[in-house]
């Protein structure tokens, strides 16, 4: 049991910075992008081609961000400077990606077993399991991205990004290209994303072409959790919110599996998980009229 | 200043519902200038004011400003030059931002933003006396985000922000229309002191034909994207409302204007 915790939180740490990408799209810029699940496995297939060749897998990591910052970059053009609408474009960029992630890989399955990878070399050197170090790169570097993104996001260029999710009428008015607040935001976003998809393809030793399917659904899910259970009260803690949020998706589903769900019907759990969170506000709703109006009869009677 | 020449509008061209919003306007503003304009419903005063600021493009003429045309630049590149405040009290501001945050924002118009922090300490002091200056004690509240603002406390905090850095040219959009009568008062006064105190040139679009004349030191009034009269300094002072109804009448050729301007 401890085994399966511990593996759930070392998966759960590789998501959040997932999460964390799908939060600035979905939650600053205020745009559904369906570009991540393409870039999540576009990190994967980098990284694996880089370390079957032989390359350093922390370059690798490297290369699997600027590859996202690059898909991010296609959606966000696509939608800006195209005037075609969000969702379309990130669908676009997904279903583009495909096609250039078999290229990378060459196949639709490359296998990184026995090779070195970023989490061997922190074993070999701290002289830890596979999973503790999982859990420690994937710690320091979330907990990295977090402080960057907080800096970031308070910046005169992060502020306006900000503003832009926000009302772009008005940031037009204050002179920002609201073009490239979007661009910019849904490449950080996407580098992010991609940056995870080499974490954790890194971490099962494969990458696959299928495996971002889902994965905004995944992100939502994660960033739904971390937001309705650890609060929102200021942006650090919202970010480090998706941390938790993204630990404690692992850690149901764990323990979702471990009851005896077949692992087949995940993907529906999640999606119905996420259907009910996104509509809480308005199951709230009813629920005020349903109370108002049982009151307003007891009232007359 | 400023230098309208004939400029043209046309919404939806080449269709059914094409409709011309601005037929060869031509308008020259002196340095100071705080020009009201009034019209009925569809006159194209709104459609003047977001051709100026770059929210449209024109399909003929130019827009000078300070000698240079400005007709041509983007929405966001013209934004330096303007200040802006907008009927909805919803569009000036970020909700989801603090006070400071918007100010900050508004601060850095026409800057170059860089990484360098979004807002600074001594800012943060200067926006503390500016909002003051605004009688509506927020700037107690400084880091409260502006949604939990009333509609004329974002609408004053807006105003605040299009004067912030000085703009060549301020464009009020019916900024006072959707506000209580006595916040609309407010905020009118508070434009009054600004745009006389920092000696801005201005264009105010009204309703309220009273305003209209109380305010500022020219008058204009559209008709069917038309300006169809241009009234100056003392001869605007001696206007009455029952005169402008009687000059309505006879030139743009309607009977009555809209119960709003009647009302308002």
């Amino acid at each position: 049991m401890q085994q399966i915790l511990l593996g759930a939180v070392s998966l759960g740490l590789l998501w959040s910075i997932m999460t964390l990408g799908v939060y600035i799209s979905y939650r600053v810029l205020d745009v559904a992008d369906l570009t991540v699940e393409g870039s999540i496995t576009l990190g994967a297939a980098v990284c694996a081609r880089m370390i079957v060749a032989g390359n350093n897998p922390y370059l690798a990591l490297g290369l699997a961000f600027l590859a996202g910052l690059g898909a991010g970059l296609v959606t966000g053009l696509l939608h800006t400077k195209l005037r075609i609408p969000a969702l379309l474009s990130g669908i676009l960029t997904m279903i583009a990606l495909y096609s250039v992630n078999l290229r990378v890989m060459g196949m639709a399955n490359v296998s990184m077993l026995r090779m070195t990878t970023a989490y061997t070399l922190i074993g070999r050197l701290l002289g830890v399991d596979k999973t503790v170090s999982v859990i420690i790169l994937g710690g320091v570097m979330a907990l990295f991205i977090v402080a960057v993104l907080y800096w970031f996001f308070g910046t005169e260029v992060g502020s306006a990004i900000r503003a832009t999710g926000n009302n772009p009428y008005m940031v037009r008015a204050q002179g920002v290209n609201t073009d490239t607040t979007i661009i910019i935001g849904l490449m950080l976003a996407n580098g992010l994303v991609s940056l995870a998809g080499g974490l954790i393809a890194q971490s099962q030793n494969y990458a696959d072409v299928q495996m971002g399917t889902g994965a905004i659904v995944i992100g939502l899910a994660s960033l739904i959790i971390g937001e309705v259970l650890f609060g929102k009260r200021n942006f650090f803690s919202r970010l480090l919110s998706m941390l938790f949020g993204a630990i404690t998706y692992r850690v149901i589903i764990a323990l979702v599996l471990r009851l005896g769900m077949p692992a087949d019907d995940l993907k529906l759990f999640t999606a119905i998980t996420v259907a009910l969170a996104l509509s809480l506000p308005r199951f709230k709703d009813l629920r005020d009229t349903l109370r108002a109006s049982l009151g307003g009869r007891r009232r007359h009677a | 200043m400023l230098e309208i020449s004939g400029l043209s509008k046309v919404f939806n061209p080449g269709t059914i519902n094409e409709k011309l919003a601005l037929d060869d306007i031509s308008l020259h503003l002196k340095p100071g200038d705080f020009v009201t304009v009034i019209g009925g419903n569809g006159a194209g005063k709104s459609t003047l004011l977001n051709c100026v600021a770059g929210v449209y493009r024109q399909e003929r003429g130019s827009i000078t400003l300070d000698g240079q045309r400005i007709d041509r630049l983007s929405e966001h590149r013209r934004a330096r030059y303007l200040g802006r405040v907008f009927q909805d009290p919803l569009m000036g501001t970020a909700a989801d931002m603090e006070i400071q945050e918007n100010l900050a924002l508004a601060l850095r118009r026409g800057k170059v933003r860089s990484l360098r922090w979004g807002v600074t300490g001594k800012e943060k002091q200067g926006f503390h006396q500016q909002l003051a200056s605004l009688g509506l004690g927020l700037e107690e509240r400084m880091s409260v985000k502006v949604r939990l603002l009333s509609g004329g406390q974002r609408q004053a905090l807006t105003l605040l922000m299009a004067i912030l850095n000085a703009p060549k040219l301020l464009l009020l959009d019916e900024h006072t229309a959707a506000l209580d009568p006595k916040t609309a008062r407010k905020v009118l006064e508070l434009s009054e002191q600004f745009i006389s105190g920092l000696g801005l040139t201005c264009m105010m679009v009204t309703h309220n034909m009273r305003d209209a004349i109380a305010y500022g030191n020219r008058l204009i009034m559209m008709s069917q994207g038309r300006i169809i009269l241009d009234v100056n300094g003392g001869d605007k002072k001696k206007l009455t409302v029952e005169e402008l109804i009687q000059m309505f009448s006879t030139k743009s050729g309607e009977e009555v204007m809209s119960d709003r301007m009647l009302l308002g």
